[in-house]
């Protein structure tokens, strides 16, 4: 199974696992949203501890999730992402619309470009 | 320049093929001893293209997509992606960040994610004939330390 769940009261973590590419992103989609449906949780947080590749269609996961949480005013955070993974999510700005966990599980101080000179 | 050596690869546009394109040319690639950093970037880069061309280039049909890569004498590698799909009206604005024809599910990356992961990359496109992408991206290797 690509995705596994587990409840933290009014949380619901999505612990995904393999490669996040269009293919992967599928089957992850409709296992995610079908579990989003049945318990509406307040809050989502995907997990990419275990995710080995990703591309921009993880990007269009988590955009996707985020418009469905959204229809009953559920938030997202997004935790262990390393490597690739930060790099492509930095990019698309997705901190905007989701909570970026570090490792310990704070909020991750995304810095804009003109503080990274120093 | 001419190259060293090249490979040649041709796929179905199924999803299931994504996984194998990168590695393909992945493996390949592995003849210039890059960095564990550079295959990343090189596979992810791969992948967007193989993606584009199964969802956009042939979206609700199957087609083929034809890969070639090329090992240059001063560590240049390429790949070229090529699909004989519906084409790319607009280029420079397919190109643009965030600019996506489907929504939902795609969030209109590919091809920032292609430059940012590569030195360059050069789009040819005619509609109705098809889209060539070539990625070039240096690999420095593990060597220079």
């Amino acid at each position: 199974m690509p995705v596994s769940f587990q409840k933290q009261r009014t949380k619901l973590i999505a612990a995904l696992q393999g490669e996040l590419d269009h293919h992967g992103a599928e089957e992850m989609r409709t296992e995610i949203d079908r579990r989003l449906r049945q318990d509406k949780p307040a809050a989502l947080r995907l997990d990419f501890r275990r995710v080995t590749f990703m591309d921009s269609s993880g990007v269009g996961l988590v955009m996707g999730r985020y418009r469905l949480l959204r229809t009953w005013g559920g938030t997202l955070e997004l935790s262990g992402m390393t490597g690739t993974v930060l790099r492509i999510m930095q990019l698309s700005g997705i901190d905007k619309i989701a909570a970026v966990l570090t490792e310990k599980g704070t909020k991750h101080e995304t810095r804009s470009k003109h503080e990274t000179g120093n | 320049m001419k190259p060293v050596q090249s490979m040649k690869l041709e796929i179905e546009s199924r999803s299931v093929n994504e996984a194998f394109a990168r590695a393909a040319v992945s493996a390949f690639a592995a003849q210039l001893d890059p960095t564990v950093e550079e295959l990343a970037d090189l596979r992810t880069a791969v992948s967007e293209a193989v993606t584009n061309c199964i969802v956009h280039a042939y979206r609700e049909t199957v087609g083929r997509i034809y890969i070639t890569a090329s090992v240059y004498p001063d560590g240049m590698f390429s790949v070229k992606i090529r699909d004989k799909g519906c084409g790319i009206e607009d280029v420079v604005k397919a190109m643009e960040p965030l600019f996506t024809t489907l929504g939902g599910e795609r969030a209109g990356l590919g091809f920032a994610v292609m430059e940012s992961f590569s030195d360059s990359v050069r789009v040819r496109s005619a509609v109705g004939k098809g889209t060539v992408v070539t990625l070039y991206k240096r690999i420095r290797g593990r060597s220079d330390g």
